[in-house]
């Protein structure tokens, strides 16, 4: 599963959707790979306008990395500057992904696995409808 | 606005009308295609530059090509006339581009000497430019129509046109060759034919910077055919198996064998009916070919006798609760398709962007099949119900679009409401009579 979809998901119990704290989940015990993929970046510059940032960086930092801005940057390619970030949020975007891990809703506490890259989001009899 | 011509293929052709409208809508053309007619492979429209007939050619899987129309007859004296009298400084325009002349003929074809015969017949056009057979500025087209009548073959057409050809579709591309199941690395029971998921993608509006979600992937066939139009796919099924594939053979690496990996956002393990996405997330577009249960029975989270299931939540392994454990097995119930069409349609009615489209394929049995039993949302507006027959049933392609809150619609179960049986049971008796 990409670093990114982490920014799409959130616990999948009905009770949940409404609460604020079903989203982003807490990611525990999440072993990452890299893997290489192309640079492409209008294609951050149009992710990053949909993004909810500050789902971003929480994920992030559960992750252990602390370093993204607390304020979504604004990006444009043409500029050199820029293109530095965006190679920095590719990577982490796009090429981190997390092979094995962990995934909470701070809101009812069920916990979700990601398998083999795979997240998995089935839910047990009690918590369906 | 200027004549052009544009030449089907013999696929599908009570689909290829909504195929060219969906594209010409997509890149904002104004196009009538209201004379189209089925059974003839040519079409004469109007546009206003080659430039929109580029762009509503480009994608087409069930279109060949679009030609300038430079003239037309029944004969060749009459063609030759047409396009002297249309000539409007034409000719002039092309004098000194390099150019080669193509044939195409449906039902009838000439031979070389014919052909040749034709070409110089054209002389009086006096081009000058160099011929050249490979990459010529300029192909000159000459396309018949001829009528078979019995198992005589066709030595005289009855429609000739001339035009100058401006672009081939996808098809005449080979994205057909491309997107075969049969050199595919990884496919299933359940992998949906690449020809009509390439016009589900063009009709559903597929696009570059979209965001493309099919909530039943399956092998990934949607998914695949709408990266090959710039889709930003992601994907999820309740059948993990599935999505993971064998060792390197899955659906990453069906991505990578096209070449569209940066396209390929994620899959998901996910009951479409329990759905994770958080509430914004931002989908364009859904395709999908939903379980109609014919290969397995179609299945949603859930305990099939809730009795039964009933305090298993609290079953302790090892110290921990039993259903929070990484092995854990969530076990499933049978779903009616029915149902689930209709968390389909509120799904879409309340992602969907005004104007996003949501395409899917819907089974029906021939003998009870009424417009009436179609699923119905009052914020989405069925803009095609196109049909592809088998024997005793068919699938149907339904795209609906979402409107903004000025629309009206109606919201309706039309399986339920005319107790249509489970299509997977009259599916397994033949369709009989006794099964209605």
């Amino acid at each position: 599963m990409k670093f990114l979809t982490t920014n799409f998901i959130q616990c999948a119990v009905k009770g949940c959707q409404s609460s604020d704290s079903s989203f982003p989940l807490k990611y525990e015990e999440c072993e990452l790979v890299a893997e290489t993929q192309e640079f492409k970046p209008e294609f951050l510059v149009h992710m990053l306008e949909k993004i909810n940032w500050s789902a971003l960086v929480q994920v992030a930092r559960d992750l252990g990395n602390d370093n993204l801005p607390t304020e979504k940057p604004e990006l444009d390619p043409i500029m050199e500057d820029d293109v530095l970030i965006l190679k920095d949020l590719h990577n982490l975007l796009v090429e981190t992904n997390i092979l094995n891990g962990k995934m909470i809703c701070n809101n009812c506490g069920h916990i979700y696995f990601i398998k083999n890259s795979i997240p998995n989001f089935l839910l047990p009899p009690h918590l369906c409808n | 606005m200027k004549d052009y011509l544009i030449y089907f293929a013999q696929a599908y052709p009570n689909f290829r009308r909504a195929e060219l409208e969906s594209l010409a809508h997509y890149h904002g053309i104004n196009i009538d295609l209201s004379h189209h007619s089925e059974t003839s492979p040519f079409l004469i429209v109007q546009l206003e530059n080659d430039e929109q007939a580029r762009k509503i050619m480009e994608r087409s899987v069930l279109s060949r090509g679009i030609y300038e129309l430079w003239g037309q007859g029944n004969t060749l004296e009459e063609l030759h006339q047409s396009v002297k009298d249309n000539d409007n400084g034409k000719f002039e325009l092309y004098n000194k581009s390099s150019f080669k002349f193509d044939f195409i003929g449906y039902m009838g074809r000439r031979n070389n000497k014919q052909k040749f015969e034709m070409i110089e017949s054209f002389q009086f056009l006096a081009f000058e430019g160099p011929i050249r057979m490979k990459n010529p500025d300029e192909v000159y087209t000459i396309l018949e129509e001829y009528e078979v009548m019995d198992r005589e073959k066709a030595t005289t057409p009855i429609k000739m046109w001339f035009g100058r050809e401006i672009q081939l579709s996808a098809r005449c591309n080979n994205v057909l060759d491309k997107y075969d199941l049969k050199s595919r690395k990884y496919i299933g029971t359940t992998s949906f034919d690449a020809e009509l998921a390439l016009v589900t993608c063009n009709i559903a509006e597929v696009g570059p910077k979209k965001i493309v979600y099919d909530p039943f992937t399956g092998t990934g066939s949607f998914l695949v055919a709408a990266s090959n139009y710039g889709g930003l796919t992601i994907g999820s099924d309740i059948d993990v198996r599935i999505l993971r594939g064998k060792g390197d053979v899955n659906i990453k690496s069906n991505f990578k064998q096209y070449g569209t990996t940066t396209e390929f956002l994620d899959i998901l393990t996910m009951d479409f009916t329990n759905n994770a996405f958080r509430q914004d997330f931002f989908i364009d577009t859904i395709v999908c070919d939903p379980p109609y249960g014919v290969r397995e029975g179609l299945k949603v989270c859930g305990a099939k006798n809730e009795e039964k299931a009933a305090g298993r939540e609290n079953v302790v392994i090892n110290g921990e609760k039993a259903h929070l454990r990484r092995d854990f097995i969530q076990p499933k119930k049978p779903y009616e398709l029915s149902n689930l069409l209709d968390d389909l349609l509120k799904f879409s009615a309340s992602r969907l962007p005004v104007n996003g489209r949501l395409a899917f394929w819907m089974p029906t049995a021939n003998d009870d099949f009424e417009i009436n039993q179609i699923p119905q949302h009052e914020n989405l507006e069925l803009l095609y119900n196109l049909e592809q027959e088998f024997n005793k049933w068919s699938r149907r392609l339904l795209v609906y679009v979402k409107r903004d809150e000025d629309y009206k619609g109606v919201t309706k179960n039309g399986l339920k409401e005319n107790n249509i049986k489970n299509f997977r049971d009259r599916y397994f008796r033949g369709f009989s009579e006794k099964s209605k």
